[in-house]
């Protein structure tokens, strides 16, 4: 039998998560690489009624992997269902979106049944045979690349973004589809999940913004934002900050980009005093040009940006702001 | 409540980073910091004992420097300290360094165990949820809020896009705290003073040794990311910068 891939999609309520396409995208690639087979498998409550929406991607099989008590989910759950699936397919590689949900079950369900999980990764390489993961390190301001050191299963995660969903290719005919029953005895299930919810109403909504002057921790103090409100103001931008401005309360949350904040796509993005870790950066890469202010030469910020100002905000940002005012009332005549 | 909170240091978020000979790790000749969430876990155990009594007690694993963030735990507040102190420990991976944290309390009966999220320089978001399993406790990740009930605890999770959940969960649990959870609090002078007699058991590798393993993963090299984008350095004086970019905005972006 030949080695496979199997890759676990995500579902909330019925609805595949976008980032599985990226998965599928990545499996199809690595199976391209290998030579190895790709199947995928979903889990849920009624699994297979959206496992024909990924049988109709080249894949070799769809598991649906199934049990009313995967509903809501919880990691005891999710790990026991998955670890009957794995022990009973064996196969080489699982493969799945670096989501919440998955770095709330998948270190469990490998630890379960012994094997690592290389996390977070970008990329693959398959250099002479060898398989192996590209993560960045200490806060993207390094890349490593790992290889497993375990028998097979091997887990590995991918970055939100490390492949292009809309890539993932379509099969000539749909996969076959089959129903896994997921045996879950009573009292697996320790955690009790409440439904999911929004906090108070955004009041504020970036996504629309034109140009944003986004501030982080490089601002220092809270009577500094003023700096970068000044300037906002003068260009007619949006304010907006990294996690720990509104961590501090120094901005109120709703101007939070980044993964557990805003996504954006303005036409300018001013990243002032900002390292651009991945999960702020998930929030900003669409802006169509990104310009970052930061002392720090090899901050990752730099690996998107479009123009690179390395500096002092303190001294970059007041004479900008000028300048600004300047050409504004000039053009106003 | 007896807490336990796992605290890890690790390079300072703005030092240069350097690669050693092996190409595989760093040059560890860098300052240090607490990891961030860690911190923040650790200021939710001081909180969580002021409202139901109890210990607090932090563990590390690292060589000798490591020692510092124990320190300024104890001056914070925590009760006690365990140092699983050798180089060793720098190189575990997740699965590894989980093992010699369960070794190294099997005789102790914690309610709670805290961990950060996610560590600045492995970023595993791994090591909690490990820990749980391996204790076969229960566990939740990115918590935001704790509050304890008649039957165990009520957290909040925070979810992506904006969303939080609610969980009820039994006791003894592992939680993995995010940032910003509280509003940390600074070490008072007599806090430094009083650290200095709180206990540190020191524990060796030989004596975990036999509960961990190889690693299962390995690093075969470590490098700076390459640059896909171009992009274009603006430079010179402040003013001339601000002429520059105001001239980009202006006539490239067309946004003034
Ligand atoms: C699950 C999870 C979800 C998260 N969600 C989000 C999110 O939605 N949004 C988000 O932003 N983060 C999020 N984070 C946090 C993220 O990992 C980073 O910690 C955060 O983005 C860092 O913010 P920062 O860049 O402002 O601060 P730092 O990383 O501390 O960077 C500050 C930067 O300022 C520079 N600097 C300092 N002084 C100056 C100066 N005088 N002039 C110019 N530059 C200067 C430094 O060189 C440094 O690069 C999340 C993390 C996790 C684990
Ligand atoms: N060597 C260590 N010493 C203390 N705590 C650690 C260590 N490694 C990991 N942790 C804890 O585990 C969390 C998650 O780390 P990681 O799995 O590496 O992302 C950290 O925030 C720490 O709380």
């Amino acid at each position: 039998m030949p080695d496979t891939i199997l890759v676990v999609v995500e579902q909330r309520e019925g609805k595949l998560n976008r980032v599985s396409w990226e998965t599928i995208t990545a499996g199809q690639a690595i199976a391209a690489a290998t030579g190895w087979t790709l199947e995928a498998a979903v889990v849920g409550g009624t699994a297979s009624t959206f496992a024909a929406e990924v049988a109709a991607k080249k894949v070799g099989k769809v598991y649906a992997v199934e049990s009313p008590k995967l509903e809501p989910y919880t990691p005891d759950a999710f790990a026991a269902a998955l670890k009957q699936l794995l022990t009973a397919k064996q196969p080489k590689l699982v493969l799945m979106p670096h989501t919440y949900q998955v770095r709330d079950f998948v270190p469990k369900l490998a630890t379960a049944m012994g094997r690592a999980v290389i996390s977070d990764c970008i990329g693959f390489k398959h250099e002479n045979g060898k398989l192996v993961f590209t993560r960045q390190m200490f806060q993207g301001k390094l890349a490593a690349d790992v290889s497993f050191n375990s028998d097979a299963p091997w887990f590995a995660t991918f970055q939100n973004g490390a492949f292009r969903g809309d890539k993932a290719e379509d099969g000539a005919s749909p996969a076959p589809i089959e129903t896994v029953a997921a045996d879950i005895a009573d009292g697996v299930i320790r955690n009790k999940p409440q439904e999911a919810f929004k906090e108070a109403k955004q009041a504020v909504d970036l996504t629309q913004a034109e140009v944003i002057v986004a501030v982080g921790r490089g601002i220092k103090e809270q009577k500094n934002i003023e700096i970068a409100k000044q300037l906002a103001d003068a260009l007619g931008a949006d304010l907006a900050a990294s996690r720990p401005i509104c961590d501090n309360g120094w901005l109120p949350m709703d101007r939070q980009i980044g993964s557990s904040g805003q996504t954006v796509a303005p036409k300018v993005y001013l990243a002032l005093g900002i390292s651009g870790a991945i999960q702020h950066i998930v929030g900003m890469k669409g802006s169509r040009t990104i310009i970052a202010v930061n002392k720090d030469s090899e901050a990752p910020i730099f690996e998107i940006a479009d123009y690179a100002i390395i500096g002092n905000l303190f001294d970059i940002v007041p004479p900008l702001t000028e300048e600004v005012k300047k050409v504004k009332a000039e053009l106003a005549k | 409540m007896k807490i336990l909170v796992c605290m890890k240091q690790v390079p300072q978020k703005d030092a240069p980073l350097k690669l050693n000979e092996t190409a595989a790790w760093i040059r560890e000749d860098v300052s240090y910091e607490v990891n961030e969430p860690d911190a923040f876990a650790l200021e939710e155990a001081l909180r969580q004992r002021e409202k139901h009594k109890g210990e607090v007690v932090v563990i590390t694993s690292g060589p000798a420097r490591a020692q510092q963030v124990l320190r300024e735990a104890l001056a914070k507040g925590a009760d006690r300290a365990i140092h699983l102190e050798d180089n060793a420990f720098v190189g575990l991976d997740a699965f590894n360094t989980a093992k010699a944290f369960a070794a190294a309390i099997k005789d102790e009966q914690f309610d709670l165990i805290f961990t950060g999220l996610q560590s600045d320089d492995y970023g595993y978001a791994q090591t909690g949820v490990i820990l749980a399993e391996l204790l076969g406790w229960p566990h939740a990740t990115i918590i935001m809020q704790i509050e304890k009930n008649d039957t165990g605890i009520r957290v909040k999770r925070e979810l992506e896009a904006g969303f939080f959940q609610f969980v009820d969960m039994p006791l003894p649990a592992v939680l993995t705290i995010q940032s910003g959870i509280n509003k940390l609090r600074y070490a008072t002078l007599i806090g430094i003073k009083q650290a200095k007699n709180k206990p540190i058991r020191k524990v060796a590798l030989a004596e975990v040794q036999s509960a961990i393993g190889e690693n299962l993963q390995k690093i075969e090299r470590l490098y700076v990311p390459q640059k896909t984008k171009k992009t274009e350095h603006i430079e010179g004086s402040p003013v001339e910068i601000a002429k520059k970019l105001v001239d980009k905005l202006r006539n490239e972006l067309r946004v003034l």
